[in-house]
């Protein structure tokens, strides 16, 4: 589209600044705290453009990327470690034999949790995306639980609530920028193609896109497969991060987080998400303090649920505001 | 067969609780098309009010309750007026994520004020004493239970079916704009309708607390999830749908532990396999009526 | 080339179109009138896929030579593929994209390229684009809404949205186009406009019509046949002369018998 290509001005100027932040902060004295939540900034922006792609850009709303990312997480974390780590820490039961020598490096073992997260984001979409969009919402929270029933349950694969330790730790900007990058880079070309524009037809007006030919049902169901794709490497990012998983990890505060980034940063927005990711998953790190336990003379126990009031306000605030601007704009 | 009967005491006891919360979430759905997140939160707040009641006072338990369940009536509306009003003529999804908004607020405004350890019930001792008949034995909870479901159900059949308010939420729920055109004042019948499902929903809490004596901030959420789902189940919009989607639930989940105990760990899935199973089957839910949009 | 044999539509206890039959062939400009409720858009709707009808059904010959396909009940984007377009009573743009993504979207039906080489921007997928963009330039052109390219199509004044609905639907390279309307809200002059501008479209892109309308002078003065329906009936059907002195209709529209 002559209005909407993809290297205009902003979308380079935008790349040129995101890559010279990821070299630049490796010359940054910073100490492990400050590296990890620059690397869940990073991971937070893949996680909410996927979900971006669903919610913003096609208008659906999936509540189950935890479900999703937990999936990626426990893929990744089984493909990752060696057979001698899953001979000590599997010790409810021994790991599946056939799983046990399965180990391959980073990156396959990303795009394979990608790949599984995708075909169970398919086949929870295939049903649902048939009748009404909303129903979406509560059956990927719905299989999110299921699937965090089944890490608890399957022993053998996953270790049970005891989760897994001794997952190969990366510590490394470029790893988790880099899949940001990619990310980045795969949404503004998809958004900025026919099919890109073709989801946003939908959301606009599911029955005049399908009056010009397009095929609403196939479109929901792929870009809901994409989103999910990259839950899955957002999942498995998280557990070479962390180097353990444990299914206490993957909660709907996982989902909420990721909703109100694309809520603050703008619904169909690419750069607004980016930086919303790193506004919002500094903020969420930095205000840990009020759940921990503290001394301001009076409270001295911390205030756990304050962090999240806050942040539920204000996803409330944004919402609700932008409508109420909005309408005093169209008045005037 | 004294153990099934046992069973279907206990799965008759859910899905009354199961029913109560239902309700109100497929009469806000046939009216606003909003997945009312937070009324699961609503039903914890019920229990949480009718605790602190209780405890703070000195009125006897029923008269606790009573007070609880208004109070909690009353925070449905105000939840409406604040979270959902604003929106009512904005896309869909700015609405449904005002409502996990408010959900997660009220969540963790029950962890910050009531805080998030689990808080023994102190069930009244009317309500606490278990009955032997035959072979069977409950608790008589598991009896007031559904009586007390199926007295709000009557009158609740009554409210929507031969009052002029219950005429006015039956037309919103049919034709939105028509209502609006005939002159309806929609704010006060979505205010009612947000009142009823609360206040049902604060029954359901309080009941529930009774029954499975101990209160937590999130103790609302796997409910309120399951009853959108018995709401799906019977025919989003169609309160029969509802009762009889809860009763499902509830009878399918302790029946299913019950002969099968071996699936304990997956009670919380069936609900959601029954969910899929429904949408594929019958996607409208079982008194659904098949809506189309106009163009 | 369209052929609605004997359809009924029943909603609930309701019947918005009872056994009405309607034909139209290649290169006519057929209208279809009746007062409000009469069940007209319904039975465009049936024809696009949207509703599928109780009984009845509805044939479709997209060329000369070709057998007639049965079309009942499929899906609309299918009914879109094989050369069918509609525009919308109430105007159905994709509100928040611009008048140009507007009319290129109705041309990525015609699109063979997939998933892969759209987000790749593989050369397939390029040039496919650029050949669409030229049409959508073209069209866009011919309809005098080229200066407004870039314009959030919402915010276009009425007339022209109705316009860019319309080339939103050529883009789609129909054989048959349907239009709910046209010409609703339109001043005289306007309307007159649209007239022409019908005639124009129907004689370059070598188009078949059949149009909803209440303005009486577009339907007489560009419809070369009229089908009139009344509480779902189909009460009459001819050339506007014959129309325009049927009693039936008279009645059907003033609600008197000796208007």
């Amino acid at each position: 589209m002559r209005s909407s290509q993809v290297f205009t001005r902003k979308n380079i100027l935008g790349l040129l600044i995101f890559t010279a932040v990821l070299v630049l902060i490796n010359f940054l004295p910073l100490d492990n705290y400050y590296r990890k939540i620059i690397n869940l900034s990073f991971i937070y922006i893949t996680l909410a453009l996927s979900l971006n792609l669903i919610n913003g850009y096609t208008g659906l709303f999936s509540l189950g990327h935890y479900g999703f990312m937990a999936i990626g997480a426990y893929t990744t974390a089984v493909l990752t470690m060696p057979p001698e780590a899953k001979d000590a820490y599997y010790n409810i039961e021994p790991i599946y034999d056939w799983l046990k020598n399965l180990n391959m490096p980073l990156i396959p073992a990303l795009i394979v949790s990608g790949i599984l997260a995708a075909i169970l984001g398919f086949l929870i979409a295939l049903p649902v995306l048939r009748l009404n969009d909303d129903y979406l919402a509560i059956a990927s929270m719905g299989f999110a639980e299921i699937i965090l029933v089944l890490i608890r349950t399957q022993f053998r694969i996953t270790n049970g609530a005891l989760g897994l330790k001794g997952i190969p730790r990366v510590d490394s900007y470029y790893l988790y920028g880099g899949v940001a990058l990619v990310m980045i880079l795969f949404m503004l070309l998809l958004t900025n193609s026919a099919k890109g524009k073709s989801l946003v037809a939908i959301r606009e007006d599911e029955i005049a896109a399908r009056s010009v030919g397009i095929n609403a049902y196939r479109y929901k169901v792929i870009s809901f497969t994409i989103g999910s794709f990259w839950a899955g490497v957002g999942g498995g990012l998280m557990a070479v991060m962390v180097g353990t998983v444990n299914q206490m990890q993957f909660t709907f505060q996982l989902t909420f987080n990721i909703l109100l980034i694309v809520v603050l940063g703008g619904m169909g927005k690419i750069w607004g998400t980016v930086i919303a990711a790193v506004i919002v998953t500094s903020a969420l790190e930095l205000m840990r303090f009020l759940d921990e336990p503290m001394d301001f003379g009076i409270f001295k126990d911390g205030l756990p649920g304050l962090r999240m009031v806050v942040f539920s306000l204000l996803l409330m605030i944004v919402v609700i505001g932008r409508t109420k601007i909005k309408r005093r704009k169209s008045r005037a | 067969m004294s153990f099934f009967i046992q069973n279907l005491v206990n799965g008759i006891s859910l899905g009354s609780l199961y029913a109560l919360l239902a309700i109100g979430y497929t009469m806000v759905y046939g009216i606003l098309r909003l997945i009312n997140f937070a009324h699961g939160d609503i039903f914890m707040l019920g229990a949480y009010l009718s605790f602190y009641v209780m405890t703070l006072t000195s009125l006897p338990w029923w008269a606790a309750f009573l007070i609880a369940t208004i109070f909690t009536g009353l925070l449905g509306i105000v939840l409406e007026r604040t979270a959902y009003a604003p929106l009512r003529q904005e896309a869909r999804i700015n609405v449904l994520i005002s409502a996990i908004g408010a959900s997660f607020l009220l969540e963790n405004l029950a962890i910050l004020v009531f805080g998030g350890r689990p808080q023994p019930f102190p069930v009244p001792e009317v309500l606490d004493r278990s009955i032997k008949v035959g072979q069977v034995s409950f608790n008589i909870i598991q009896v007031v239970i559904p009586v007390v479901t199926a007295i709000l159900l009557l009158v609740l059949h009554f409210v929507v079916n031969k009052t002029k308010t219950g005429m006015a939420m039956r037309a919103l729920a049919t034709d939105y704009e028509a209502s609006d055109l005939m002159g309806i004042n929609i704010n006060l019948i979505i205010s009612v309708t947000f009142l009823i499902g609360s206040l049902l929903a604060a029954v359901g809490g309080i009941l529930y607390a009774c029954r499975y004596p101990q209160l937590l901030p999130l103790m609302g959420m796997m409910p309120g999830i399951k009853c959108f789902i018995a709401a799906v189940i019977g025919g989003i919009g169609n309160m029969t749908g509802a009762v009889v989607g809860g009763m499902i639930l509830g009878m399918a989940e302790i029946m299913i532990v019950g002969f099968l105990p071996s699936l304990n760990d997956y009670r919380d899935g069936f609900a959601f396999i029954i969910l899929i199973l429904i949408l594929i089957i019958k996607p409208t839910g079982l008194f659904g009526s098949t809506a189309k949009e106009k163009v | 080339m369209l052929k609605l044999d004997n359809i009924t539509m029943q909603f609930g206890g309701v019947t918005a179109v009872n056994q009405a039959t309607i034909e139209v062939d290649k290169h006519e400009i057929i209208g279809l009138i009746g007062p409000n409720g009469a069940g007209k858009t319904t039975a465009f709707n049936m024809v696009t896929g949207i509703y599928e009808p109780t009984s009845g059904k509805i044939f479709f010959q997209p060329d000369e030579g070709q057998a007639p396909q049965d079309i009942t009940g499929m899906k609309p984007e299918d009914i879109a593929d094989l050369g069918i377009c509609r525009t919308f009573q109430n105007i159905r743009l994709f509100k928040q994209l611009s008048v140009f993504e507007n009319v290129c979207i109705g041309g990525f039906l015609r699109m063979k390229t997939g998933w892969f080489s759209n987000v790749v921007h593989l050369p397939s997928y390029l040039q496919e684009r650029k050949a669409l963009q030229e049409e959508a330039e073209d069209l866009l052109k011919s309809i005098d809404l080229w200066e407004d390219k870039n314009a959030q199509s919402s915010s276009l004044p009425y007339g022209k949205q109705r316009r860019l609905e319309i080339a939103r639907a050529l883009a789609t390279h129909p054989k048959l186009l349907l239009l709910d309307e046209p010409a609703a809200g339109m001043n005289p002059q306007e309307t007159q406009e649209l007239m022409t501008f019908i005639k124009e479209i129907q004689a370059k892109f070598d188009l078949t019509i059949f149009l909803i309308e209440h303005h009486m002078d577009v339907v007489m003065g560009i419809c070369d046949r009229i089908y009139v329906l009344d509480h779902g009936q189909m009460i009459a059907s001819g050339v506007p002369e014959e129309i325009q002195n049927n009693p039936r209709v008279i009645e059907a529209y003033l609600g008197v018998e000796d208007a």
